[in-house]
């Protein structure tokens, strides 16, 4: 897994290339803190070129949601791939976190 | 199939018949309805034991040997040794143990006593060393399970085994079970046996459980419902995972429903009642906002977009108002304090009360008061699972026997379980009956919270084998209520001469002496030489335990009342003596049977009583009290003679 940050003008966004498991979740974890630390408290976790998300990495997006919460900010994920659409919709998690079509949309308004 | 196991099968058959048979006569034909006082509570007690009987046939019907996994092992691993105050050169015993284990691993100590002392000795060892992050500060702890969850998240290996600080583990234990997670994706949980070293073959507190972890947990595993036994099991991170998520989702989607009900119930009263236009169109504002993230919600969009909207919205308005509005704030404090949501002292788990939250909506508060009000509201039941340290909570934390509840709801998420019949871990029973009894009453409690907080009855996604075997298990634990009547009965009649039945007659014996042969040749095959006599003694002298746990566990979760739990203690020795509070019931019960045993005598000397059943009445009697003597032999343990040191073991 190979992971990204990049801040824009009203967010943040993490890239994740490649496989987001066990290995890769305290990577993000570390991710999504600095970035709060740093006072971006608004991130998007930019999905376009993540193959697959098992539920370790799943429960890393739900520790990032809580921290960016917390801090008064939001998580988001943006233009999900179908196998990892797959895993959201087995565990239910589509059920609490929406997906965006395009990093660049998912503040869009709000 | 093998020859003893298709000798099970037809005795489990023949069991069974015979005992719907007997059953069914002393329904229909045989209860002495003029002393029905005891008649009909001998015929219940005889109908559950009954019921536990054929739970017990179903078990056996799958029983199966299996030879091993047939892949190679695969996959990281990490190595859990859970403490909390157990003596340090004994969790370290066993961690020096877990590090030889051959298959590549990292050890790590879960010191939830967070000791300096076993801090530094594991680092010596260079082994890991694992405590509570920050995140767990002031929130709910969660016991064993809460210390498995915390270290989940600071570790990463695909499979963990996990050991009691005494369980000193095979170095051979992972090469012996990871080849079944390769041969079956959907394997989430092998568990192995466990296994006393420190006890001798009398085994007076009856500590092993040969029975247990051999045919029963293999017919359970012939179910697809192998038991999770709390250690000297491995586990796939996936599943637990994906346990915690789906757990997660549940809990926030019905608490985020819940909290927006009450919010659009507050915000929508105080726009009514407000005289200032200005406040009032912005409080309506605020109820439409409300509004509309609840249908959002209730037609399955997701709940993190609308609750940040309603964050948002709540924000605006509170600074909308707060110039307007300081007079009445400083009254509503303390009604905001006192949220509805409360903790749940022994589950250490946050519960919110419904009526309660009704009231709130009802309070009287200032416009301030109700959006500040709205807002705690929202923090109280926010996305982010804000009352417990993780969001994400693998293991079950609905009961003290974190175990069960985590494997029943891994299988209702369809993953599959394993029981591998071969001892890789050796472990220490408790040496003394105070705690023996402590831990029996703590198992049967739990498994009673699980019964009445997520019964498998009911469980959507199990099996109707599934459901069996747990419900089995369930049952077995109601046994106290039947022991009283078994041991009432024959008193009652060698005291009084009231049958509990019509007559000792041929037709009696015709139908109950096959039932109770078949049981017994049945048992007998299953145990096949195996030490169970202790076992069936227990399940009988513990009567007291089994009666307690139903109550206590009854009021727990019905009532709400503290379990009064106790954790055990692993190093086995409790030097306040004989419990002898704990253990009255069964002296008196031996003392009565022994003076009803002989008043019968005499009575049938003097001619007052009949023979034939006072001799039916004596064997019985006599059974109850060779039954019950277990207790004696037990008060008098103090440990084995020689304790194996245990190094050598």
């Amino acid at each position: 897994m190979n992971l990204t940050t990049a801040i824009r003008d009203h967010y943040a966004v993490i890239d994740i290339v490649g496989r987001l498991t066990a290995t890769g979740a305290p990577q993000l974890r570390n991710a999504v803190n600095e970035l709060i630390d740093a006072g971006s408290n608004r991130i998007v976790i930019d999905m376009s070129r993540t193959e697959f998300v098992d539920s370790t990495g799943l429960g890393a997006l739900v520790g990032g949601l809580k921290s960016a919460r917390v801090a008064g900010g939001d998580l988001r994920v943006a233009a999900v791939q179908d196998s990892v659409r797959t895993v959201l919709r087995l565990t239910n998690l589509d059920r609490v976190l929406r997906n965006h079509e395009t990093p660049e949309s998912a503040f869009d308004g709000r | 199939m093998k020859a003893r196991f298709a000798l099970i099968r037809v005795l489990a058959v023949l069991s069974a018949l015979l005992g719907v048979n007997y059953v069914a006569w002393r329904w229909l034909e045989s209860v002495n309805w003029s002393a029905w006082w005891i008649a009909v509570p001998l015929v219940i007690a005889e109908t559950y034991s009954l019921i536990d009987t054929l739970l017990f046939c179903l078990t056996m019907w799958r029983a199966r040997e299996r030879s091993g996994p047939s892949s190679p092992p695969r996959g990281t691993a990490d190595v859990f040794i859970t403490t909390y105050n157990e003596p340090i050169e004994m969790v370290m015993t066993t961690a020096r143990a877990a590090k030889a284990i051959a298959y590549p691993h990292s050890t790590w100590i879960l010191d939830d006593g967070s000791r300096q002392d076993l801090e530094q000795a594991a680092r010596d060892a260079g082994i890991g060393y694992l405590t509570r992050s920050e995140d767990w500060t002031g929130k709910p702890r969660h016991a064993k399970a809460g210390n498995l969850n915390s270290a989940l998240f600071q570790t990463d290996g695909e499979f963990m085994l996990i050991l009691d600080a005494d369980q000193i583990p095979d170095p051979l234990i992972l090469h012996r079970t990871l080849g079944y997670f390769a041969d079956d994706p959907e394997v989430a949980l092998v568990q192995t046996p466990q296994w006393f070293s420190n006890v001798d073959d009398a085994d007076p507190l009856g500590s092993q459980a040969p029975l247990f972890y051999g045919p029963i947990q293999q017919g359970k595993d012939g179910w697809n419902a192998a038991f999770f036994c709390g250690s000297n099991a491995v586990l796939r991170r996936e599943s637990l995972m994906q346990l915690g998520i789906v757990g997660y989702v549940r809990d926030v989607t019905t608490s985020t429903a819940r909290a927006l009900r009450v919010a659009a119930a507050l915000a929508g009263r105080e726009a009514r009642r407000q005289k200032d236009p200005a406040l009032a169109a912005e409080l309506t504002q605020l109820r439409s906002v409300i509004e509309k993230a609840r249908s959002a919600v209730n037609a399955g969009e997701p709940v993190a977009e609308a609750t940040f909207d309603v964050r948002a919205a709540v924000e605006r308005a509170s600074q909308a108002l707060v110039a307007r509005d300081f007079a009445t704030i400083r009254a509503d404090l303390d009604v905001i304090a006192r949220l509805p949501v409360a903790r749940d002292a022994e589950l250490d788990a946050v519960v919110v009360d419904d009526k309660a939250l009704d009231g709130l909506a009802m309070a009287d508060l200032s416009p301030l008061g109700a959006i500040d009000a709205v807002r705690a509201l929202l923090d109280a039941l926010r996305i982010d699972r804000g009352d417990e340290a993780q969001p994400i909570l693998p293991l079950a934390t609905i009961s003290v026997t974190e175990d069960m509840a985590t494997a029943m709801q891994l299988h209702a998420l369809g993953w599959r379980s394993v029981y591998h019949h071969e001892i890789l871990a050796r472990g220490l029973a408790p040496e003394d009956l105070r705690t023996m009894l402590t831990q029996r009453l703590r198992w049967a409690q739990g498994t009673l919270q699980v019964m009445l907080r997520d019964n498998p009855l009911l469980k959507r996604g199990l099996s109707i084998g599934q459901r069996l075997m747990y419900f089995g298990t369930m049952w077995s634990y109601l046994s106290g209520f039947a022991a009283i009547v078994y041991l009432a009965a024959p008193v009652i009649y060698l005291l009084f001469g009231v049958l509990p039945v019509k007559a000792w007659s041929v037709d009696f014996f015709a139908r109950f002496l096959p039932a109770f042969a078949a049981n017994q040749l049945l048992f007998i095959v299953i145990a096949r030489g195996m030490r169970t006599w202790r076992g069936q003694q227990y399940s009988l002298a513990l009567f007291p335990v089994w009666i307690r746990a139903c109550w206590t566990a009854f009021a727990n979760v019905v009532l709400g009342r503290p379990l009064g739990f106790a954790v055990t203690k692993k190093d086995g020795r409790d030097d306040r003596g004989v419990p002898w509070g704990a253990i009255w019931p069964q002296f008196t019960a031996m003392v009565v049977l022994a003076v009803a045993l002989v008043i019968g005598v005499i009575r049938v000397i003097v001619g007052t009583a009949d023979g034939t059943g006072t001799l039916v009445n004596a064997i019985w009697v006599a059974y109850d009290l060779v039954v019950l003597s277990v207790i004696i032999g037990a008060a008098r343990y103090r440990g084995p003679v020689a304790r194996p040191s245990e190094g050598d073991v």
